[in-house]
């Protein structure tokens, strides 16, 4: 009966130490990605209260925080101001006061920043969800069937090249043109970004998926009699994640920036959608006079970005055992010489010896 | 060697008509049309229409139009859709402009984010390289044009730094010093933003490269023989932390052209990417095009000298 215990413990040890949970160790003592994870937590449920608040279709849908109602008697309002009497019973905002301003039109600047929080956020993940089909089909075909030719050319040879024309393009360039061609629509924005942001996903799932075919396991997958869907699918993509999450997780930054870009240069997504980015590229017109229409959603997307990045950053650090090893062991050296033996000769250190 | 520098230079000719025939599929495919440009207009009739499409040969197959437009550069006919304009002359003209824009951000970038990048590796967890790290995030997190309007407003009242244009006007009869001078004051805030994205990039890069450097064993050797400290920062570590970013060099010169969209925008600069904006607008396909050519010639070019630099730079490394 004394054992079990400490069997208890080593069990629950055993289990604690499974890669994703060693990884979630680490992830938690780099302040700054949980920084980030608390920030997308909340940008989260923002996106989820306005996407439930705000839609018209939604049966949750609070009229007073309708983001298309005009309100032209209290237009530009600033921030925390209440409604003024003019405005009818029926088209008060929440709580009668306009929490972030009113726009040009009076229309609630929170109600719009809450219906644009899930826009923006669905064309980030969308975006990288299609960039992240492409780039790792690519990238296992071209690492897994590398020899196998079509039409006297390798599949690898043809596949990257293809990579490399791509890498070719001025990529905003690129977006802009075929955003300004096709007509406005959202998912055209979502699906021309996806498709021009692949690239990196597929270089290296190539890489690695070359390197892993020759492994051990994947020999015994195939003497199993598994089909090379399968072994790809099952066995050297699941290797292949923990990059594929970073980029992911950075991709979802890039692509709202990307966005809010287009938004600049009138190629965004168009009213009566809001997002983040076309309400700020609204808003720069009145930076002067109503500089809330261009700091809120400003600082919004930087915030949000900036979780992105920087939760990506922790994430790489924490599923990468080499640069944690790197981390631990690399600056003491240089530290030590630093602290101890500066033997630096006067000619070598002339000018700050003769400052001092 | 030679081998080495015929094949590659084939291949990257190869690669780019596939970029040049990918360009203009995707321009040609794509349901705008240049006689779309203004389709609330009453008097455009059908007929009009027609016309258009004839006279620019968009009713020909999409190879024929390929090869056109292809025989038209080389030879130097291209023709704007919208002005009627030599596309060569045009783009030369404003390439120029932007060539300084190009030239002082990819110089800021390359001479601040070294430093930077050194020195927040060297003291890693520092003030210093917690704050630059922080700002590094910030500067690419933030969209580009919301930090250009907040660098306008604080470089104007600040320092008095002009945002519109390349020159002031009326400085057409001064001094050639004092115009210089004056292009030179121009281009500082554009330059600046165009650099600021790549040097928060890099920077981090810089301070990755130097950490796995520092780590590796032939720097605790030269720390155990007793070596002095900036030689074995500067002459071990650093010079094998440099050979990644000859290749970087190459990739980031794409991404000059399309920040320049945005910048030269904001700045009314008239460089080639307010021209490629202006083109798209227009839906004048040859000047899409050709930029979109020159720009891919422009990084074929650069990351062809990537790779004869890298093998100049790592004797490990053998063109064949």
């Amino acid at each position: 009966m004394s054992d079990m215990p400490s069997a208890n413990a080593e069990l629950s040890a055993a289990t604690s130490s499974s890669p994703a949970r060693l990884a979630w160790a680490r992830l938690q003592r780099d302040r700054l990605a949980m920084a980030g994870i608390a920030v997308l937590a909340l940008l989260g449920l923002a996106a989820l209260f306005g996407w439930l608040a705000t839609s018209a279709s939604s049966p949750w849908a609070v009229a007073s925080l309708d983001p298309a109602t005009v309100r032209l008697t209290d237009k530009l309002a600033a921030p925390m101001s209440a409604a003024s009497a003019l405005v009818s019973e029926s088209e008060r905002p929440f709580l009668g006061v306009y929490l972030m301003g009113t726009d040009e039109l009076g229309r609630d600047v929170f109600a719009r920043m809450l219906q644009g929080a899930p826009v923006s956020l669905l064309i980030g993940f969308v975006a990288v969800g299609i960039a992240l089909v492409v780039g790792v089909l690519v990238g296992a075909l071209a690492g897994y069937f590398a020899e196998r030719t079509v039409l006297g050319l390798s599949i690898d040879t043809v596949l990257m090249r293809l990579t490399d024309a791509m890498l070719c393009f001025p990529t905003f360039f690129l977006i802009l043109t075929v955003v300004a061609l096709l007509p406005a629509s959202i998912y055209n924005i979502m699906v021309v970004i996806g498709l021009t942001s692949w690239m990196s996903t597929a270089r290296f799932v190539r890489a690695e998926v070359l390197s892993l075919r020759n492994r051990d396991f994947v020999a015994a997958a195939r003497a199993l009699g598994l089909g090379p869907a399968r072994i790809i699918w099952a066995h050297v993509l699941p290797n292949t994640m923990s990059p594929v999450l970073v980029t992911a997780t950075i991709g979802v930054a890039t692509a709202i920036l990307t966005e809010s870009a287009l938004s600049f240069l009138g190629f965004g997504v168009q009213p009566p959608d809001a997002t983040w980015g076309n309400i700020l590229a609204d808003g720069k017109v009145f930076i002067f006079d109503a500089p809330w229409l261009f700091f809120i959603p400003g600082f919004a997307i930087l915030a949000v970005v900036l979780a992105f990045n920087l939760v990506g950053e922790g994430l790489r650090e924490a599923l990468d055992p080499r640069l944690r090893h790197l981390r631990e062991a690399a600056p003491a050296a240089i530290r030590t010489v630093r602290a101890s033996g500066r033997k630096r000769t006067a000619m070598a250190d002339g000018s700050s010896t003769a400052g001092q | 060697m030679i081998n080495w520098l015929v094949r590659n230079s084939f291949q990257r000719l190869v690669l780019l008509v596939i970029v040049s025939i990918m360009a203009h599929a995707v321009v040609h495919l794509a349901p705008g049309e240049p006689s779309e440009v203004d389709p609330t207009n009453p008097r455009m009739k059908a007929e009009d229409v027609a016309r258009i499409r004839a006279a620019f040969h968009l009713d020909d197959p999409i190879h024929l139009q390929y090869v056109r437009w292809l025989r038209d550069l080389a030879s130097g006919d291209l023709k704007s859709f919208k002005d009627g304009q030599p596309v060569v002359e045009k783009i030369g003209q404003r390439f120029w402009n932007s060539l300084p824009l190009f030239l002082v951000a990819t110089l800021l970038i390359w001479t601040l984010s070294f430093p930077t990048g050194i020195h927040a590796a060297l003291r890693r967890g520092s003030v210093f390289d917690r704050s630059a790290t922080l700002t590094a995030y910030a500067l690419i997190s933030i969209p580009g044009f919301c930090l250009a309007y907040l660098f306008i407003m604080f470089m104007v009242n600040v320092v008095g730094a002009p945002v519109i244009g390349m020159r002031t006007f009326g400085t057409e009869q001064a001094s050639t010093m004092l115009q210089f001078m004056d292009r030179l004051w121009h281009l500082t805030l554009p330059a600046l933003m165009l650099a600021l994205g790549g040097i928060a990039v890099l920077s981090r890069y810089v301070r990755a490269q130097m950490l796995e450097v520092v780590g590796q064993d032939y720097v605790r050797t030269a720390i155990a023989k007793g070596l002095d400290r900036d030689r074995v920062i500067y002459g071990h570590a650093l010079r094998n932390a440099l050979l990644p970013f000859i290749t970087m060099f190459g990739l980031m010169l794409p991404g000059l052209v399309g920040g320049s969209v945005i910048f030269e925008q904001i700045f009314a600069w008239p460089g080639i990417g307010r021209l490629g904006y202006e083109a798209i607008l227009a839906r004048d396909f040859p000047v899409i095009l050709t930029i979109n050519f020159i720009a891919a010639v422009v990084t074929l070019a650069g990351t062809f000298i990537s790779d004869l630099l890298y093998a100049w730079a790592d004797p490990r490394i053998r063109l064949q």
